[in-house]
């Protein structure tokens, strides 16, 4: 029914969930040890952005994905690696800091202006999709502020699901409080998903679409332009990893009787 | 000297919701903190019975954006009301309750009003006449402490960090303000609300006791079998029980998508942790779950911590719990509903 959208998502890398993160002072404020060393992953919610993006096009002919990304060009090509074997995408690469500490405010101005730039996007069949939160500043606001800047009204925070109807409207389920959904129905493009899980399992390396996303993605990491972010209206006073471990007691070889009493008086208490 | 705003939404029932009426006691408090006063901003359907829960809070003036359009949680339109109620007030520092709707307008709002947001904020204070707040970053494993310049600043204030508001005392009038909207904020139309696939309400933000089920219960167990349905019957004979609210590990919650047995009621609204949530719960039991790091910092935010797990050297015995239980989930979760029904 619909001709397609342009579907841009905007995602970047994050330090793997399992590394230990320790901060330090940098020069331009806080800053993670070792920052440039920690493996990455692309930033989960954003991934399954992504995905659901993909999932989107490939059922909407006409449809084209890109995903613009603001982070250290040498780390985000090491990323591409993997991520370019999961979804077809043409990448816009913005060379700057990813770290949490850098203002939303900032990044969200310099990936509106990008994606203003992205030849032949066109904005009436734009639907721009990221992530709910990241996992560096946990902000869960860039994906709207980046929306409000391109002047865009439509707009859904912690989607589950997007359906686009036989009329071409887009029906939404976004997470709200207690475990429920709310329900909206928009009347079409242009349109802000900032993505929760959504309902697609992580694709399968498929080296075909690694091949033909490499055509593009080195040639954008190649003339990827320096930005500058700044935290200059931020003043930390402090960071540091909160004192985080309990003194366990290991309860072994007890009858199950007993354990189930403790749980009880100890749930009820 | 600062201006401050409180901004809130009221529910379809026409109250506030608990986290409003917290940030309600924030804004008095820090506003007494900064020496200066501070004014109230509301949006929704139908104000009077907000009206009547803000009663005492020491506001010196009252703005509304009241209407059927302001009735639903949609962005088109919430914009034009916190825009104008912010213009209104002429605010400097804006108090947000953290809920879904101002979470979703919120950041357009700072944009189009040139400000600076800041969300999740989990402790404020003014030190010296300076404002500072305080938020975790990389997922509830670095916590820090900052302020800003620029102005006007948002802060958007989770739940369980300031006591509940009681709406005692006098009342002031409330001045409506008229915001019209486009066609254009029409667009989006709120259909209405629906559960995760299940027909059980498993997610109860307000429990004493988060109950965190892991993989473990669908898992081979000692007799070389799965026990899904014996699985079922037990949580939720449980969770029926002790009104606690159920928390999922992402390994059980994934199954579903990779085809393997799964627990009917389990979604990924469940799913606690790094790419999940991060609940506040007085307690939290966490039974057949590893309690690997992407898991426990979602669980910054519960007290008290115990878990049962087969496995000595599991991830809660590394300072993680306070106690664990090391026994058979199955057995001890059977008994402990046998106790509870007795
Ligand atoms: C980017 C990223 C994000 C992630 N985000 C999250 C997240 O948000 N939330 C999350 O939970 N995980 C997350 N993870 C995954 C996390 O690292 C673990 O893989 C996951 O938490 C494991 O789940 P589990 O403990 O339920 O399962 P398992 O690791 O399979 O553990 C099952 C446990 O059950 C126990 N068990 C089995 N039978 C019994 C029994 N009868 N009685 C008692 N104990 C029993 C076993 O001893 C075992 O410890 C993430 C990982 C990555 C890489």
């Amino acid at each position: 029914m619909s001709s397609g959208f342009h579907i841009v998502v905007c995602g970047s890398l994050v330090p793997d969930p399992l590394q230990t993160l320790e901060p330090i002072q940098g020069p331009q404020g806080p800053a993670l040890k070792n920052e440039a060393m920690l493996p990455v992953i692309l930033d989960p919610w954003a991934g399954h952005a992504l995905y659901e993006a993909a999932h989107l096009a490939k059922n909407n002919s006409g449809s084209k994905v890109w995903l613009v990304s603001l982070g250290p060009k040498a780390k985000l090509q090491q990323l591409m690696m993997t991520i370019a074997q999961k979804a077809p995408f043409e990448l816009v690469v913005l060379d700057g800091p990813a770290s949490g500490f850098v203002d939303a405010f900032e990044v969200a101005q310099a990936l509106a202006s990008a994606i203003e730039k992205i030849p032949g996007l066109d904005k009436t069949k734009l639907l721009l999709f990221g992530g709910c939160a990241s996992a560096s500043r946990d902000a869960g606001v860039t994906v709207q502020m980046v929306g409000e800047r391109l002047g865009i009204s439509n707009q859904f925070l912690a989607v589950d699901k997007l359906e686009v109807q036989g009329d071409g409207s887009l029906k939404i389920l976004e997470r709200i409080e207690g475990g429920q959904y709310q329900i909206s129905r928009c009347a079409g493009a242009p349109a802000v998903f900032a993505w929760a899980t959504g309902n697609l399992p992580e694709p399968p390396n498929n080296p075909q679409v690694g091949m033909m996303n490499m055509r593009t993605i080195m040639p954008a990491l190649q003339k990827a332009q320096p930005v500058q972010i700044s935290t200059n209206d931020i003043s930390f006073s402090n960071v540091e990893v909160p004192k985080q471990l309990r003194k366990t007691r290991v309860v072994k070889d007890v009858p199950v009787d007993q354990i189930a009493r403790e749980i009880v008086e100890w749930i009820k208490g | 000297m600062e201006t401050v705003l409180y901004l809130a939404h009221v529910q379809h029932d026409g109250t506030l919701p608990r986290v409003a009426l917290e940030t309600l006691t924030a804004a008095g408090e820090i506003s007494k903190n900064l020496s200066t006063s501070f004014v109230i901003g509301l949006v929704g359907g139908d104000l009077k019975k907000a009206e009547a829960q803000v009663r005492g809070s020491g506001a010196s003036k009252m703005f509304g954006v009241q209407g059927e359009e302001f009735s639903h949680s949609r962005y088109s339109s919430d914009i034009l009301a916190v825009e104008a109620l912010v213009r209104k007030a002429n605010a400097t520092v804006i108090l947000v309750p953290a809920t879904s709707r101002f979470a979703r307008v919120l950041p357009g709002a700072a944009v189009r009003l040139n400000g600076r947001i800041d969300t999740h904020v989990s402790g404020i204070k003014v030190t010296g006449g300076k404002l500072e707040i305080q938020r975790w970053y990389y997922r509830q494993r670095l916590v820090s402490t900052f302020s800003r310049a620029v102005r006007p600043w948002f802060l958007l204030v989770d739940s369980g960090i300031f006591p509940t508001w009681e709406g005692k005392g006098a009342s002031i009038p409330m001045e409506i303000l008229k915001v019209d909207l486009s066609d254009s904020a029409n667009k989006t139309e709120v259909l209405g609300f629906e559960s995760p696939s299940s027909s059980t309400q498993t997610i109860r933000p307000d429990a004493k006791l988060l109950f965190v089920a892991g993989a473990g219960w669908t898992k081979k167990q000692g007799d070389g079998k799965t026990h899904p349905k014996e699985a079922e019957a037990i949580i939720l004979g449980f969770l029926s029980k002790t009104q606690a609210s159920l928390g999922s590990s992402k390994s059980l919650v994934d199954q579903s998508s990779e085809g393997e047995p799964v627990l009917g009621f389990m979604s990924h609204l469940n799913q606690v942790g790094q790419t999940g949530s991060t609940p506040r719960h007085p307690k939290g039991l966490s039974t057949c779950c590893h309690g690997e790091e992407p898991h426990v910092v979602g669980w910054r935010f519960i007290n008290e911590r115990r878990a049962v797990n087969l496995d000595p050297n599991c991830g809660w015995a590394q300072g993680k719990t306070d106690v664990l239980y090391v026994a058979d989930a199955f057995q001890v979760m059977t008994k402990v509903n046998e106790l509870l029904n007795s």
